[in-house]
């Protein structure tokens, strides 16, 4: 009898081990940081891009009902390619702003990519030894964070905003 | 001689260690399975030098994973946390221990009815 | 041509399988002892087969015949001959050739060497392990066919990776596989032991020798891919407890557990069930290890180019493997009766299984827990070094006593204690410990334990070893070396480890940097072109300020263009006292150069210790075999 159970149990401990196994298989290996979606943002104060007194923080936000934080760096390739989505952004929405922050970059080289692509951004802050995109979360550019003016993060774009990212990006601010 | 050998430099704790051994428990989140210490990417880089500030500013290396934990999640350190998720983790295998020792103390006991 | 040419002899081998198991069933209905030739004839055919398709993988290696997909995918015209022929196994589909050749190999060298034992026995062994064989071929024609042809047949191939173009890369699959797979033909006689009721010390004399092989295979591929990663990865480390590794791991603590099970099985005639579910439960680890590996379940380092696909049909194979291995231990599962004393070389043996268990299991629920986590909760946490390091360095103490102690005992009935001898040894390695904390830098109380224990270890084998000399007891050797070698293990890991420098620092061209005794001065900076990359070569003086010593470093950032990759290569400087690591890589946009500089002591001692340990197991085989003859 005491053996029954044993085996018993060996066997329905085995086949959840073999099931949990195959779902596994399904489960994409890649991790992001996706899921810290819902988080408040912590304190921060960004410093512009152009002049090292004027700041933007934390109180900043509730200037506007949702903000876009943007990474980018004039050395980014996939963030040349988003930009567009940007500009729209900032001509056909009221509700959001932009601001970005230069990833590790050279003040002069962002100034011409924004001259060369448009400025969409409110305010631009720079980021010369990456300790600001730690602030956020952020590992690689261009990574995108919209925030409400609660100081709540809504979502995180990983990687460059595509159309339907775009897309996203309006019903979510509407 | 052993003045000199005692003072080695390993006796002497300073921000440099302390800084290897946290980089050494966090996970380059770009690279294939590396530490930050060991790896060369960009971020792994960007990581050591926010350590190496907030080691400076006098915090110690559990502020400095919470902090880290907070903003790219659990994944990021090597040592899995004592909470009730992670309960199964660190109990089963001393568990699986003290079971085995009570397989072979009945074994042993065997003998005497024999 | 090849192409068909290697199809043609994979389906052949099928075929022969097929058969070998329908005349085995038929023979096994006749009653005498000796197997029919026909059946001897077929595994002979059935091997040369297999390595005639594994030959003609590599010519087409070597020939560089794209038309063969998984050449084209894999190699390269501009490849040095040998990894040419080293890239054959060094990717999915090959070492899944590889893989069968030695399931086949084994089968058939059971079948020729175990003629002295029963015709059922040897005849079920057959049987299953050519059902591992059919098994693992439909895995290969099916998802992972080597020889797949490719047309039009492209003029070069893309496998250029310059990380697999090495020395110890070549050999470390090979190696490895025969420990891994090696363990299958004492699998495939544990279910024929249970089948036909060949049980006992006959039993346990049939799989030895094979259980000492695989074994002494597993350990060396083991360690040689440690030596791969301390010169190759870069990071001056030879264990990450990485899963990859970890899976090669589990293997081994069962092989060693069964290596000394099956000793007590063969003197005393007990613990039979246990034995068979060692053998049961060692290749069941080996498949699931190449499931991990292979299914791209497991995020790490060492993965292959992973399939989904592949992984499912793996993971139905495993599952089918567990529930009839165990179906079938159940049905003929017989309760002996166990008797063992305390302080028997019997108990010893135990508890040396108990604690092979128990790493096992450790290492076992490292890699699989993120994994349950992730399906259960959605979360995703990591499991690392410091876990494995936490829960077994601990027990790693007591361990190290018992081996010690252990094979003092003797069979069934403890005699007496030499507890003068035991105090007498405690201490000195009490006193060397303390010598060495006072006189090098201290380190914590578990470390102190580790150093003791791994120290009386290493005294206590001097020891065994003057006496054994004395009496001339020759059988002991191989013992007393492997454990020898397993506590100077511990002792120079454990020097390694707490005596390291390691620095991380950066400098441009010209600069110099002083740190603990050194000075290092960025020398030169140079470009050299090769064969088939660009390298960056740094010249670094490192000056030892305490001794004066002088030494030249060349770490190199190479280029390589097919495909397009950059690797560091580390300048190592092996001495017998330590080596000194030293890497260079650049970071962008700046003209500074990032370096690592690490003063890891006593380095070599480890591989030789490692090495020791293998001489050991070896030396046993040996040994046997000539008593054998």
């Amino acid at each position: 009898m005491k053996i029954n159970i044993i085996r018993i149990s060996v066997f329905i401990f085995l086949i959840f081990f073999i099931i949990i196994m195959f779902v596994g298989l399904t489960k994409n290996n890649n991790y992001n940081t996706k899921n810290l979606v819902g988080n408040e943002i912590s304190e921060f104060q960004l410093i512009s891009l152009n002049n090292n007194e004027t700041f933007f923080e934390n109180n900043d936000l509730i200037n506007s009902q949702f903000t876009l934080i943007n990474f980018f760096a004039s050395w980014c390739s996939p963030c040349r390619l988003e930009h567009k989505y940007l500009i729209k952004l900032k001509e056909e929405n009221k509700k959001i702003k932009i601001v970005g922050i230069n990833f590790k970059d050279k003040k002069d080289n962002a100034l011409s990519f924004l001259k060369e692509l448009g400025n969409p951004y409110e305010f631009i802050a720079k980021d010369s030894d990456g300790s600001v995109s730690v602030l956020f979360g952020v590992y690689g550019i261009p990574e995108s964070i919209l925030i409400n003016n609660e100081q709540k993060i809504i979502k995180k774009f990983i990687g460059p905003i595509n159309q339907s990212h775009y897309k996203e990006l309006v019903q979510i601010i509407n | 001689m052993i003045y000199f050998l005692l003072y080695s430099p390993m006796l002497i704790a300073d921000n440099k260690s302390n800084l290897l051994e946290i980089t050494k428990n966090l996970r380059c989140l770009v690279c294939q399975g590396q530490s930050i210490a060991d790896s060369n990417s960009d971020f792994a880089l960007t990581i050591k030098l926010v350590v190496e500030d907030q080691l400076k500013s006098g915090k110690n290396k559990n502020e400095i994973y919470k902090f880290l934990i907070s903003k790219y999640g659990e994944w990021i350190v090597y040592k899995p946390s004592f909470s009730k998720d992670n309960f199964f983790l660190w109990l089963l295998p001393y568990g699986i221990f003290l079971f085995g020792g009570m397989i072979i103390f009945v074994i042993l006991k065997k003998k005497k009815h024999s | 041509m090849l192409s068909n040419f290697g199809i043609s002899s994979l389906l052949l081998t099928l075929t022969l399988s097929l058969m070998i198991i329908y005349y085995s069933f038929l023979d096994l209905r006749i009653s005498n002892q000796t197997i029919r030739k026909k059946i001897y004839k077929l595994s002979l055919f059935q091997i040369t087969l297999t390595i005639l398709s594994l030959i003609t993988l590599v010519v087409a290696y070597i020939n560089s015949d794209f038309s063969l997909t998984n050449v084209y995918e894999n190699s390269h015209t501009a490849k040095p001959l040998f990894y040419k022929i080293s890239g054959a196994w060094g990717n999915h589909e090959g070492s899944l050739l590889l893989w069968i050749t030695i399931l086949v190999l084994f089968s058939f060298l059971f079948l020729i060497y175990n003629s002295n034992h029963e015709k059922q026995y040897r005849l079920y062994t057959l049987i299953f392990q050519n059902f591992l064989i059919v098994g693992f071929l439909f895995f290969l024609l099916l998802t992972s066919n080597p020889f797949n042809s490719l047309f039009p047949i492209p003029t070069e191939g893309l496998g250029l990776n310059p990380i697999l173009q090495d020395p110890a890369l070549a050999i470390h699959p090979p190696l490895l596989y025969v420990g891994f797979v090696g363990c299958s033909i004492y699998f495939s006689a544990a279910m024929a032991s249970l089948v036909s009721g060949y049980e006992g010390k006959l039993f346990a004399k049939s799989i030895k020798t094979w259980v000492r092989i695989s074994w002494c295979f597993q350990t060396l591929g083991i360690i040689v891919g440690s030596i791969w990663a301390y010169y190759e990865l870069g990071w001056g480390g030879f264990w990450f407890w990485d899963p990859v590794e970890n899976a090669s791991l589990l293997p081994w603590f069962a092989i060693s557990a069964l290596m000394h099970s099956v000793i007590v099985l063969e003197k005393r005639d007990t613990l039979y069930s246990w034995v068979i579910l060692l053998c049961l439960l060692t290749f069941t680890l080996s498949v699931m290890g190449t499931f991990l590996v292979r299914s791209g379940i497991l995020n790490s380092v060492h993965t292959f180019a992973s399939d989904p696909t592949r992984g499912t049909y793996i993971l139905s194979f495993l599952s089918l493997m567990i529930f009839s291995s165990l179906i079938i231990f159940y049905k003929n599962y017989k309760k002996n009766f166990v008797q063992i004393n305390l302080q028997s070389k019997e108990f010893y043996i135990l508890v040396n299984n108990w604690f092979m268990v128990f790493f096992l299991f450790t290492v076992f629920i490292g890699i699989i827990y993120p994994i349950f986590l992730d399906v259960i909760t959605q979360a995703k946490i990591s499991v690392g070094p410091p876990f494995y390091n936490i829960i077994i360095i601990p027990l790693v103490v007591p361990f190290l006593f018992l081996m010690a102690i252990g094979p003092q005992s003797k069979w069934i009935k403890h005699r007496h204690t030499n507890l003068y001898k035991f105090l007498l040894l405690f201490l000195a390695s009490i006193v060397i410990n303390f010598l060495i904390y006072f006189i090098f830098g201290s380190y914590s109380l578990l470390s102190n334990l580790i150093f003791i224990s791994s120290i009386f270890l290493i005294i206590h084998s001097a020891i065994d070893t003057y006496q054994l000399v004395k009496k001339k007891v020759k059988f002991e050797y191989p013992r007393i070396i492997s454990h020898l070698g397993f506590g100077l293990l511990v002792f120079f890991i454990g020097i390694n480890h707490h005596y390291s420098i390691e620095k991380d620092f950066n400098l441009k061209l010209g600069e110099n940097k002083k740190f603990d005794k050194y000075e290092i001065y960025f020398e030169t900076l140079n470009m050299e072109q090769h064969n088939n990359y660009k390298a960056i070569v740094g010249s670094f003086k490192l000056i030892n300020i305490k001794n004066n010593s002088i030494d030249f470093l060349n770490p190199e950032i190479r280029i390589y263009s097919n495909p397009e990759t950059l690797t560091y290569e580390a300048s190592i400087e092996t001495k017998l006292t330590k080596d000194i690591y030293l890497t260079m890589s650049n970071i962008t946009r700046s003209e500074y150069y990032n370096i690592k500089f690490q003063d890891k002591p006593f380095m070599i001692w480890i591989w030789i210790s490692a090495l020791i340990i293998v001489l050991g197991g070896s030396s046993r085989i040996l040994g046997n075999k000539k008593n054998e003859n």
